[in-house]
């Protein structure tokens, strides 16, 4: 959808094409710690804002990339629905277009999927200054390459994100938490027994000696897990209170100097054995890391079992230089340099927030 | 179905000559794939050729130099590295049971099969996960995970003959996408080969990579930008129970306004699926699944899940149909019944091809609550025509596969068919839906993309193609257009469509 502020957009980009200056789309700035670096102008995205269609029995809702998540997430409630990736909101003013260029997704991600999974379509203004639509507002779309998707987790350095489509769910008709006493080693051995059956479990974080276990659905449903996966009932508002806090970064965990890991893991992989605090997410797939530890070993041990490593927050001690973000294999470079330079020939859009060969 | 009038296979022709043409002789080539291939893993006879020159996409037809079947990703690598040096046209192929022309063979080209790597490689249930090579049937992949109590959501109706690879490219649905997503939320990672030979990972076991979501981009690029030698699955828990709920309204707007009420009351039904009355009437004939011959339209809607979660689902979508105006409710008691119901829906192709010489399956997706303005407008484009279309939805997720019934030993009924399903796209993209849902635009819808998207947008998938594919080599002439041929375009619009397995179920 056309706003008067996309001829502005477009006449900054031009101008920085071609006096080879670069530019720095931004939201509400929630997440500008997570970046190998911060270049270029800033230029605020939220010069639009609002809905532009929103059909509870479509599934879908279409928004300027300047809107607050929280104000669509409200919108959503009041129809009894949800964005199911649960978006981590780091602070209040949220964007739209922050929460798709970053690609983060929260607590409910282990079953509902990523937030790419719900990007049904995009409007973005590449290098040239060219709107390009991709996708659309229906489920099932497969004409042309998947750009949507690729576009999401960008973190802009592809193309401004002007308005997005994502697809919504109903909210769950009940939910319960259930909290257990366990060792890691054996909360992840649990975890994956029940991940094998067909139960409702939304969101696990185990932090502490304690795992919490959400389960989300029809209440009959409900009651059955419950009894299988045994533990106490958590009250309500001290669930709700829980999951918001792993879901943006204010549980007491997060709190602190040290750095601060995001480890991706695949289903097998052992508790890890390294120095520092520990909180884990999505039945042992994704682990947040307090820890000093040697930026080089720990990439080297998760590596080995076939996952991946994010310095999410540096803390006072952190070193760039390692990489923020895993560095990718030789080829798959390759290919990601080249999709740069398709979208944004002259390089204009956030230089070096993911790696700096893009 | 009758074999199709030859004059129109030469529009296959136009479509593929869009790549350069090799500088080197096909005796040559074959022997440089000899060099690289193991003689049995080599076909270049046209006798055997034949079996490849389409896919499921009859109309499109040529001849490629040569067929590779290689057995190891090494071998696919040496094919590709010798096609690339040598400038070669590829076009990688699964199990060749595409609607849209993808792997139609490239005159001047070589067909890169993947058939053969058919090994399940692992699969784990306490992961949920299998690894599998391309060539592994969908169903195979389930029935594999079957013993564990896991199964590989998406279900392509063809999932008997499919494989894995070509889901991949071709980002298959099914009837359970509305819940369960389509192949590209349950496929985690894939490895393939680019044409300059290059050996890629793209996504993970571990899930959200950093970096570009290379995987997103590549399924569903229907064998544009590499060949997929290995994938790895997520499998879900098979649900306890499924039973189906089966509706019937006197009036198509009704049905579409209950498909809208079902999802508006916050329920997503493992399926969701809709038939008008002529179709119900074509696969009563043939399956004797007992459906109320009188219905204008009927709804058919699995709730899935533990026995509570079901009873309690379908009290509730019984009472929505019951407000919506059903004029008759019936609910699956036992796996015969359920199935039953969905035998008619699962026969509605071959019923097609039972009461006609030919059938054109269209592909478009429009918003749900444009369903009831959708069946009227192709009603009336049936009279304008002069052709018969059983309409059968995918209701929940809007995707429409109209069957056109028409003879094509008439040219004028085969011309007025390809007019009807231009119509159908077009109106398709008109309302706010696409052109393809499923089956891809492979050659078959490629004049649509000129309808669907701008010059801006064209550009940028060529650009993206040539991310991954520099030289241009890989499935050239497929799923994008020339911007020189949408302005060329005009009226040439190029349709039909015709399935080689009959005996597939479609839906």
């Amino acid at each position: 959808m056309t706003h008067p502020f996309h001829s502005t957009l477009r006449e900054m980009v031009l101008d920085a094409a071609a006096q080879g200056r670069t530019l720095r789309p931004h939201g509400s700035r929630s997440k500008d710690f997570l970046a190998q670096q911060l270049a270029g102008a800033p230029l605020d995205m939220r010069g639009a804002q609002g809905v532009i269609a929103y059909e509870p029995s479509e599934l879908y809702i279409t928004a300027h990339a300047g809107s607050r998540v929280a104000d669509i997430e409200a919108l959503l409630a009041g129809r009894q629905q949800m964005l199911a990736f649960e978006p981590p909101l780091f602070g209040p003013g949220v964007t739209v277009g922050g929460m798709v260029a970053s690609g983060l997704s929260g607590p409910r991600r282990m079953a509902a999927g990523s937030l790419r999974d719900f990007v049904l379509g995009v409007t973005v203004m590449d290098g040239q200054g060219r709107v390009l639509r991709f996708g659309g507002q229906v489920m099932k779309n497969v004409a042309g390459f998947d750009v949507s998707r690729l576009i999401a987790g960008s973190f802009g350095t592809l193309g401004l994100i002007l308005d997005v489509t994502l697809k919504v769910l109903p909210l769950p008709h009940a939910e319960q938490t259930r909290l257990l006493e366990l060792d890691n080693t054996t909360a992840l051995r649990r975890l994956r027994e029940w991940g094998a059956q067909p139960l409702p479990i939304s969101a696990t974080c185990w932090h502490g000696g304690r795992l919490h276990v959400r389960l989300s659905g029809a209440q009959v449903a409900l009651d059955a897990a419950a009894q299988l996966i045994g533990g106490e009932v958590v009250d309500v508002v001290e669930a709700a209170a829980l999951w918001q806090s792993v879901r943006n970064h204010t549980h007491a965990f997060f709190d602190g100097d040290a750095p601060l890991w995001r480890v991706a893991l695949p289903p097998m992989a052992p508790h890890l054995a390294l120095e520092g605090d520990s909180l884990t997410e999505w039945n042992g797939l994704q682990r947040w890391l307090r820890s000093d530890t040697d930026a080089d070993a720990l990439r080297h041990v998760v590596g080995a079992l076939g996952g991946h490593a994010t310095l999410f927050r540096g803390g006072r001690t952190m070193d760039r230089a390692l990489g923020v973000f895993e560095p990718l294999k030789p080829e798959v470079m390759a290919v990601s340099q080249r999709l740069k330079k398709a979208f944004d020939p002259s390089g204009v859009f956030s230089p070096g927030r993911l790696y700096p060969e893009l | 179905m009758s074999a199709l009038p030859q004059a129109h296979a030469e529009t296959a022709h136009i479509h593929a000559a869009a790549a350069t043409p090799a500088a080197i002789s096909p005796a040559a080539l074959i022997v440089e794939l000899s060099r690289v291939l193991p003689a049995d893993c080599l076909i270049t006879d046209s006798g055997r050729l034949r079996a490849y020159e389409c896919d499921g996409l009859m109309l499109m037809r040529e001849m490629p130099l040569a067929v590779a079947l290689p057995t190891t990703e090494a071998q696919v690598v040496a094919v590709l590295r010798t096609c690339h040096r040598l400038g070669v046209p590829v076009v990688p192929r699964g199990a060749g049971t595409g609607l849209s022309g993808g792997a139609t063979p490239h005159k001047q080209g070589v067909v890169l099969s993947t058939a053969r790597m058919n090994r399940i490689v692992s699969v784990d249930r306490l992961a949920q996960q299998a690894v599998v090579q391309p060539g592994v049937r969908n169903l195979a992949v389930s029935e594999a995970a079957a013993p564990h109590g896991l199964y590989y959501a998406p279900d392509p109706s063809s999932q008997i003959a499919c494989s894995i690879g070509g889901n991949v490219a071709e980002n298959s649905g099914g009837v359970h996408c509305l819940k369960y997503g389509l192949t590209v939320h349950n496929v985690l990672r894939v490895r393939m080969v680019s044409m300059a030979g290059d050996v890629m990972e793209v996504g993970s076991a571990a899930p959200d990579c950093p970096g570009y979501d290379l995987l997103a981009v590549t399924i569903g690029s229907e064998g544009l930008l590499g060949v997929v030698t290995e994938v790895t699955v997520k499998l879900v828990p098979r649900p306890r129970v499924a039973r189906c709920v089966l509706a019937a309204f006197d009036d198509v707007r009704r049905a579409g306004q209950a498909v809208a009420d079902i999802i508006a009351a916050g329920i997503i039904p493992a399926g969701l699926e809709m038939m008008d009355q002529a179709t119900t009437v074509a696969v009563e004939a043939f399956v004797h699944a007992g459906y109320p011959l009188d219905a204008a339209a009927i709804l058919l809607c699995e709730s899935d899940g533990t026995a509570e979660e079901v009873e309690d689902e379908i009290a509730r979508v019984r009472a929505l149909l019951d407000a919506a105006g059903a004029i008759e409710i019936r609910v699956s008691d036992g796996e015969a019944e359920r199935l039953r119901f969905w035998a008619g829906r699962k026969a509605a192709f071959p019923a097609a091809g039972r009461i006609s010489p030919d059938y054109y399956c269209m592909d478009g997706t429009i918003p749900r609550r444009k369903l009831a303005d959708m069946l009227e407008a192709m009603n009336a484009m049936s009279d304008k025509y002069g052709l018969r279309c059983l309409n059968v939805f995918h209701a929940g997720d809007g995707n429409l596969h109209p069957l056109i019934l028409f003879d094509s030993n008439d040219a004028d009924s085969l011309h007025r068919a390809e007019a009807f399903g231009v119509e159908i796209l077009e109106l398709s993209v008109a309302l706010g839906g696409t052109i393809t849902g499923e089956h891809g635009v492979g050659l078959e819808k490629i004049n649509q993309m000129c309808v669907q998207f701008a010059p801006g947008e064209l550009d940028m998938f060529h650009r993206v193609k040539a991310a991954f594919d520099p030289a241009g080599l890989m499935n050239p002439g497929k799923a994008v257009p020339t911007l020189h041929r949408c302005a060329e375009m005009g009226g040439m619009h190029v349709h039909h469509g015709e399935l080689p397995h009959p005996d597939l179920p479609r839906f």
